[in-house]
């Protein structure tokens, strides 16, 4: 991957995740650190995978750095978190295997549209996992920072 | 006594509509269950009893025997309410509104709705099909053509809801259309591959709402509210993958 192509799939991800936060109508003044998550979830993914982590790793990574990133500029906005979270994890979708699980189908090719459907399955598993153990990470730092104030 | 129950009825109508408005636009059902205890708690009542379901409410405070039920009716996204009503909560509890003007700001942001203007949507479909089509598929030549499909397949969505409001029918419509659009303009000659357009056209309509409440329901305990949500997001799913399975069919 060179640093053009680098580059244009960061701008992509930051338009896109603004984009759909508009189509959900998202405050205005959330749209821009949303699509900040949006590219650092994003950004995660990608390295995994290139460094060797494999897609479901890469997910699980992503949506936990979205679902801790987005507690944080809740607290900062003091704003629902779920305007962060949303448009954020439309990066990590899995459309492209969908699509191909979709097409195989339809086309009865039924053992490939199979493997496509685990990856599918898969990938939703590891993003849900993903703010699974974003909402443990959340958790020990609300419980944390109550222990220190009473200190 | 009478002013006393006055107060408890005015307490029970602004947390019901709270909660009725946040469900109503898409929120988690334990965001709704915390602003309404807030709020009830805030107000002065020294306990309250609730029962929230994606498709009702039903609350009590100080005991009493008059329980108040709240039906939802419509679900729809639109995630500034949400916002709204945890700004008034916020402002509620610092004393910087009070419980009547509460109660008429709700009613009031219920009857509006601020959208951005349908322009502005449009180009934000177009702004979510072509980037994400060469995030994913690194095809750059097709991008523009990508953006006009997923504009005109978000225009195609944005009408059919206004006038038949079925939203599953709509994505199913939408998705179709945005499959014969590509396998046209590809015969055409304006694009490359059917596949990558399609990827990226049908992104603007992924239920990315449902999906993330579902979890985050599922998660807070709300066996009953999660799931349901999961299957709106799954039939959403299936109704755009039928649209796309269709027009593959016939190519």
């Amino acid at each position: 991957m060179s640093v053009l192509e680098f580059i244009i799939e960061v701008a992509g991800t930051y338009v896109a995740t603004i984009a759909f936060g508009i189509l959900i109508n998202i405050p205005r003044r959330a749209l821009n650190v949303g699509g900040w998550i949006g590219v650092l979830g994003y950004v995660l993914y990608r390295f995994t995978v290139l460094w060797g982590g494999g897609y479901v790793i890469g997910n699980l990574l992503g949506a936990v750095a979205i679902g801790v990133a987005s507690l944080q500029a809740a607290k900062l906005k003091k704003m629902p978190m779920i305007l962060f979270n949303i448009p954020a994890i439309v990066p990590l979708v899995p459309g492209g295997q969908a699509y191909q699980m979709i097409k195989n189908f339809a086309l009865g090719n039924n053992s490939t549209a199979l493997v496509f459907l685990l990856q599918v399955v898969m990938i939703s598993g590891a993003i849900a996992f993903g703010f699974l153990l974003s909402e443990l990470v959340n958790r020990i730092q609300r419980r944390f920072w109550r222990h220190r104030k009473r200190l | 006594m009478s002013s006393q129950k006055k107060r408890d009825q005015l307490i029970l109508h602004t947390a019901l509509t709270a909660g009725r408005i946040m469900i109503e636009n898409g929120s988690e059902i334990e965001r709704v269950e915390d602003t309404m205890t807030r709020i009830a708690h805030n107000a002065g009542a020294q306990t309250s009893q609730l029962f929230v379901m994606i498709t009702g409410i039903l609350m009590a405070i100080n005991g009493e025997v008059g329980a108040q039920i709240e039906p939802v009716k419509r679900r729809t996204f639109d995630l500034e309410k949400i916002a709204v009503v945890n700004d008034l909560s916020r402002q509620y509890a610092d004393h910087k509104i009070d419980l009547r003007q509460f109660a008429d700001r709700l009613d009031h942001l219920d009857s509006v709705s601020r959208y951005f203007p349908f322009w502005l949507q449009l180009v934000a479909a177009a702004m979510v099909s072509g980037p994400l089509e060469v995030v994913f598929r690194h095809n750059l030549p097709d991008f523009w053509i990508t953006c006009l499909v997923g504009m005109l397949g978000w225009w195609v969505y944005y009408v059919l809801n206004k006038y038949i409001q079925i939203r599953f029918l709509s994505e199913f419509t939408a998705a179709a259309a945005i499959g014969v659009m590509a396998v046209v303009f590809v015969h055409m000659g304006l694009g490359n591959s059917v596949d990558d357009i399609i990827i990226g056209s049908v992104m603007p309509l992924v239920p990315g709402v449902p999906i993330t409440n579902s979890v985050r329901d599922i998660l807070a305990g709300n066996l009953v509210s999660g799931p349901a949500r999961g299957v709106e997001a799954l039939v959403s799913a299936a109704a755009i993958g039928f649209g796309i399975a269709m027009v593959l069919q016939f190519l």
